[in-house]
């Protein structure tokens, strides 16, 4: 999830507000092909592709029409809704219980639910992780990071950088969807509301992984993102220990990511400045 | 001598039809030779960046015709003109991608205007001839090939950008101010490796500048834009005998008026 974010908005240098779609859309497509009988691992496969097509219409909106990046993912978070709604068949919540999911795979192995969970997870992040890493050191991943950084000088060197921003839009969504068909099954239900406030995760769990860590390679940028992500569902969990309702647990995310923001800016001047620089020089 | 560039009769016009339509460009007439290297002087508002951006092809065409070896390259976009023509830009931060490392840089440079694809971006033979190219600009940066770009002073970038123009050799190098930001000393280093790297390659280059001394010295040949045209033009002993009054008394014979921004000129 957190991954999915992070390709957008910090190597194309974009906020995609397409992943609160995308992320439902991946759990329902995940959901459904179960549900007809398709082995799970394929349908945690379909979802991705699923998302990777949700990714192609906002960088065709994007890039082609151009649509303002933001509008452009909102458009297709609007869309997305109807068209997961019709993937679902119309329901507002499919459940899969007592089908098989890559979690009863892993259970399968002798592990319990939890481990099960926390086994599988793993292992697909880091699979996605080195897929990424290995992805991004070709060719066209270096052309790829390089449009984000600086579209001037990649247009220079001869990059298109349309269809690099749009392949971005791609992989980032087909990760979300991905993230949202593992969530489903782990749920055991798949949500047409779930993607609300996904955005709001993947982007607290990038700024806490880049408070922590800093200055690393691509391959432990990404890894960090995993940490982020786990720490931010722990500050949430703590959060959540004060009695909070859940009617207000939306605000609740909404606060701590705001905290998460802000403090580095007052603890911690020196250690993000590097980063801080590197991130407007891009912008100047 | 092969022609490599001839530009027929280009203008541009900004803001056209409106009350601020401004003709920056009024029917420019240019060939370039194999190895012709052309230092371009003009104050602000001649049209000195308007005609480098057509030429690399980030503003569109109104008017005229470029033809770049025979090739009629007046409707190509950027990229496409990419493979043909370089550039190194003013600012030290335009001509590199600050998150990537050097090598990365360079790897990316390596493939201008070719058909990229799923293959290791950096492959150990590419980090060997890296390492030798980065040996030559005698800035220590031959060590540091993973660091990232960002890292490096401007003048660094700037040596590193010009290293990644001339990889791939070019049918044309423009070059865009790209001493005016940095320091006097860095400034001489970097003008000294650009005429190194045009002379050995033999490219054929444009460089835009806003002082006068590199316009003269560096060079076969120079031009002079004011308003939108072509002015002054000289070549071979004219330009080798130039001086820097001796231009100004030039230009003051060509456009009939004293030279009100000569400051600007000589900054």
């Amino acid at each position: 999830m957190a991954i999915g974010v992070y390709l957008t908005f910090r190597i194309l240098d974009l906020a995609d507000m397409t992943a609160e779609g995308s992320f439902p859309l991946g759990g329902a497509v995940a959901t459904m092909c179960i549900i007809k009988g398709i082995n799970p691992i394929l349908a945690t496969i379909a979802a991705f592709i699923g998302g990777l097509i949700a990714g192609l219409v906002t960088g065709i909106l994007n890039t082609k029409l151009r649509i303002p990046s933001l509008l452009a993912g909102i458009i297709t978070m609007t869309g997305l809704y109807s068209i997961t709604s019709r993937v679902m068949q119309n329901a507002a919540n499919v459940s899969l219980l007592g089908k098989k999911t890559v979690f009863t795979i892993a259970q399968n192995w002798g592990l319990s639910r939890n481990n099960a969970v926390i086994a599988m997870g793993l292992i697909i992040a880091l699979l996605v992780i080195m897929l990424l890493v290995v992805f991004f050191k070709t060719e066209i991943g270096l052309a790829m990071r390089a449009t984000g950084d600086n579209p001037q000088m990649s247009a220079a060197n001869g990059i298109k950088t349309q269809g690099m921003k749009i392949l971005g839009y791609m992989i980032s969504n087909g990760c979300i969807a991905l993230s949202g068909g593992l969530l489903a099954q782990n749920n055991g239900f798949a949500d047409l509301n779930s993607g609300v406030g996904t955005l709001v995760i993947g982007l607290a769990s990038i700024i806490i992984a880049e408070v922590l860590i800093r200055n690393l390679s691509i391959g432990g940028r990404l890894l960090t993102l995993v940490v982020g992500a786990i720490i931010y569902r722990l500050i949430l969990a703590l959060v959540f220990q004060m009695n909070v309702e859940p009617s207000d647990a939306k605000l609740a995310s909404a606060l701590v990511l705001v905290v998460c923001l802000t403090l580095p800016n007052f603890h911690l001047p020196r250690n993000l400045k590097g980063g801080k620089q590197n991130a407007r020089s891009t912008k100047d | 001598m092969p022609e490599v560039l001839k530009i027929k009769n280009l203008h541009q016009t900004f803001e056209q039809g409106t009350v601020n339509e401004n003709r920056v460009l009024r029917g420019i007439d240019l060939n370039l030779e194999a190895g012709d290297f052309v230092t371009i002087i003009g104050s602000n508002g001649a049209g000195k960046s308007t005609l480098l951006n057509s030429i690399a092809g980030t503003l569109p065409i109104q008017e005229g015709q470029i033809i770049l070896k025979g090739t009629d390259i007046t409707k190509l976009p950027v990229t496409k003109r990419a493979k043909n023509i370089s550039r190194v830009f003013q600012d030290p931060k335009m001509g590199t991608a600050v998150r990537l490392t050097v090598e990365e840089n360079l790897a990316l440079a390596m493939k201008r205007g070719q058909h990229r694809r799923f293959r290791p971006g950096v492959k150990s033979q590419d980090r060997k001839f890296f390492k030798k190219q980065l040996a030559q600009l005698n800035l220590n940066l031959e060590n540091r090939l993973e660091t990232e770009i960002g890292l490096l002073s401007g003048g660094q970038r700037q040596a590193i950008t010009l290293l990644m123009a001339t990889l791939q050799r070019p049918d044309l190098i423009l070059l865009d101010e790209h001493t005016a930001a940095l320091d006097p000393q860095t400034s001489i280093t970097v003008m000294q490796l650009t005429e190194k790297l045009i002379s050995e390659q033999h490219l054929t280059a444009f460089m835009v500048t806003h002082n006068m001394e590199d316009a003269i010295r560096y060079g076969n040949r120079l031009i002079m834009l004011h308003q939108g045209r072509v002015e002054i033009d000289l070549a071979g002993e004219d330009k080798q005998n130039l001086t820097v009054p001796k231009l100004m008394e030039l230009f003051q014979k060509h456009v009939g008026s004293g030279l009100e921004d000569d400051t600007i000129l000589l900054a």
